[in-house]
Formats: structure tokens, C-alpha cells, sequence
């Protein structure tokens, strides 16, 4: 058996179909674990006072922010070699979740940011990628929706994720490569282990994390089936006006 | 309600406005997702009652 079996629409409808509630139940769970568990019984930041809390919001988000663009491109990348229909619905399937994301990371950035640096905003190298990355999800999505021809919109959408990729980098390694800047690097650094965080934080944070990574493959999957249908109505229809 | 000190409006609207745009993302794909499989079904069992009445 092959992972290619699954860019045919009927297996990945059977799949998907199975895994959606699992993925659901999952990314519920782990999310209100993380979230009630951070919110309510962790203590505050000697530093940041209770404005900790937000780290277990903003740090999720952000990291699913990045990692959706990269699930993006590598979709993108199967469909402009492989040219699964699939591929190129789940791209388009995550788009709007990775833009959220990015704006929740913004967000709750700048209602951090405000605080502690006492500025809601300001021009530093990952802020500034993060926002270029939200304006390029927002340009993917309005990209695919300018098109008529899905195939076309597929191929240039296609080419943008790869452009866009070259923010999705630099929202992730900003503060290493211009090494200056408001924001801090990164507080939990998987290729080192050499975290800054607490246990007393890292704990529900990492639940967080894993609970948006789940609810990131729950939706995903549900708005890829969403996708597999609408192009199979317009098929549909397609035929009807032929035959009419 | 635990003690959110000097930073509770901050830390409560971080909440309150995270929470809303990735609920309202639940929401909507949802909606669209049951909209979709209604519409589909709708347009399948169209083209079937067609072809069941050969036109």
C-alpha cells in the first residue's frame, strides 16, 4: 500500500471520514487541558506577572502559523510534480487556518507586547516577517478565489506558497539571523532542547502546543472534504448545464 | 476567579480574542462543510431522479 493511494478523492474521503472524530475529540481535549490548565493553575512570571498566560495562546498559534505554511508548501509542491487534486485542496483547505493563526499570534503579540515593551508594535524582524506572512496568507487565499480555472488557481497559488516560503523561514529564524529586535528567540527550542521556559509553564504549554497541532489535522481534514465536494458539485453542475 | 492582578484586562482580552477568531473558524467551517454535503447530496439525487426517468 502507498500514500499515493490517498490522493485518490474517494480513499481519502474514507480515511479522513474515519480519522475526523478521533482528531476532533483529540484537539478538544488537549486543547481545553492546555488552556484551562495555564489559565487557572500556573502561577505568574516574577517578571510578566500574570501576563505569562498568554504564552499558552501566542506560542501555539504562532508555531502552527509557520508550520501550516510549510504543510502548504509541501502539498503545493506535490501537486505542481504529482498533480493529485487532493494535494492542491488540502493547500487551499489550510489557508484560512494558518492566516487565524497568524493573526492570533499578532495579536496576542501586540496585547502582550504592549506591557512589556510598552509599545503595541513595533518594526522588529520577526514581527515584521510575521505580518508579511499574514499578508501573504491573505493574498493565497484571495488568489484562489480570483481564478475561474481550479487548475490554473492551483499552479499559481502553487508558485506563490513557494515564494511565501521564504517569510514562513524568516518568521521562524528572525531573531537568530538579525539578531536584534523586541522579541525575544525562541523559548522552546526543539533542535537543542536548551529551553527558557519553567516547568511549571512548559508543561500545559506543551499541551497546548500539541493540542493545536491536532486541532490544525482536525480541520484540515474537514475543510479538505469540503473542498473534495465542492469541486465534485461543480462537476456535477458542469454536466447538467452540458446536458440541458 | 483567580487573581489576574494589574494585567487582567490584558490577559483576558489575549483570551477573548483568540478564543473568538478560532471558534468562529470552527464555526464557519463547519457550516460550510454541512452546507456542502447537503448540496451535494442534493445535486446527486437531482442527476440520479434524471437518469432513473431516462431524460
Amino acid at each position: 500500500m502507498s500514500l499515493w493511494e490517498y490522493a485518490n478523492p474517494r480513499k481519502f474521503m474514507a480515511l479522513s471520514g474515519k480519522l475526523l472524530p478521533w482528531t476532533a475529540v483529540g484537539a478538544a481535549l488537549l486543547c481545553c487541558v492546555g488552556l484551562i490548565w495555564g489559565f487557572f493553575f500556573t502561577p505568574d512570571d516574577f517578571r510578566m506577572g500574570s501576563t505569562v498566560k498568554i504564552i499558552y495562546i501566542h506560542v501555539p498559534s504562532a508555531m502552527m502559523a509557520i508550520n501550516v505554511w510549510v504543510m502548504m508548501l509541501v502539498t503545493s509542491l506535490i501537486w505542481l510534480i504529482r498533480r493529485h487534486h487532493v494535494s492542491a485542496l488540502a493547500a487551499k483547505a489550510a489557508a484560512p487556518i494558518g492566516m487565524v493563526m497568524t493573526l492570533v499570534a499578532l495579536a496576542t503579540g501586540a496585547i502582550w507586547g504592549n506591557p512589556m515593551w510598552g509599545t503595541y508594535w513595533a518594526w522588529d524582524p520577526r514581527l515584521t516577517s510575521f505580518l508579511i506572512l499574514f499578508l501573504f496568507y491573505l493574498g493565497y487565499m484571495a488568489l484562489w478565489e480570483a481564478v475561474e480555472d481550479k487548475d490554473t488557481a492551483a499552479d499559481l497559488t502553487s508558485v506563490m506558497c513557494l515564494v511565501g516560503s521564504v517569510f514562513a523561514l524568516l518568521s521562524r529564524y528572525a531573531t537568530r539571523f538579525w539578531n536584534q529586535g523586541l522579541h525575544q528567540g525562541t523559548s522552546v527550542p526543539v533542535a537543542t532542547g536548551e529551553r527558557t521556559v519553567d516547568d511549571v509553564f512548559f508543561v500545559p504549554l506543551a499541551i497546548s502546543m500539541v493540542g493545536f497541532a491536532v486541532l490544525f489535522v482536525a480541520l484540515v481534514l474537514l475543510r479538505t472534504r469540503t473542498e473534495v465536494r465542492a469541486r465534485r458539485l461543480a462537476v456535477l453542475n458542469a454536466r447538467e448545464r452540458m446536458s440541458a | 476567579m483567580i487573581d489576574l492582578g494589574k494585567y487582567a484586562a490584558d490577559v483576558v482580552f489575549a483570551y477573548g480574542i483568540s478564543l473568538g477568531l478560532i471558534l468562529g473558524l470552527i464555526g464557519l467551517s463547519m457550516y460550510r462543510a454541512k452546507r456542502m454535503k447537503a448540496d451535494l447530496a442534493a445535486a446527486e439525487a437531482r442527476i440520479e431522479a434524471r437518469q432513473n426517468n431516462g431524460t
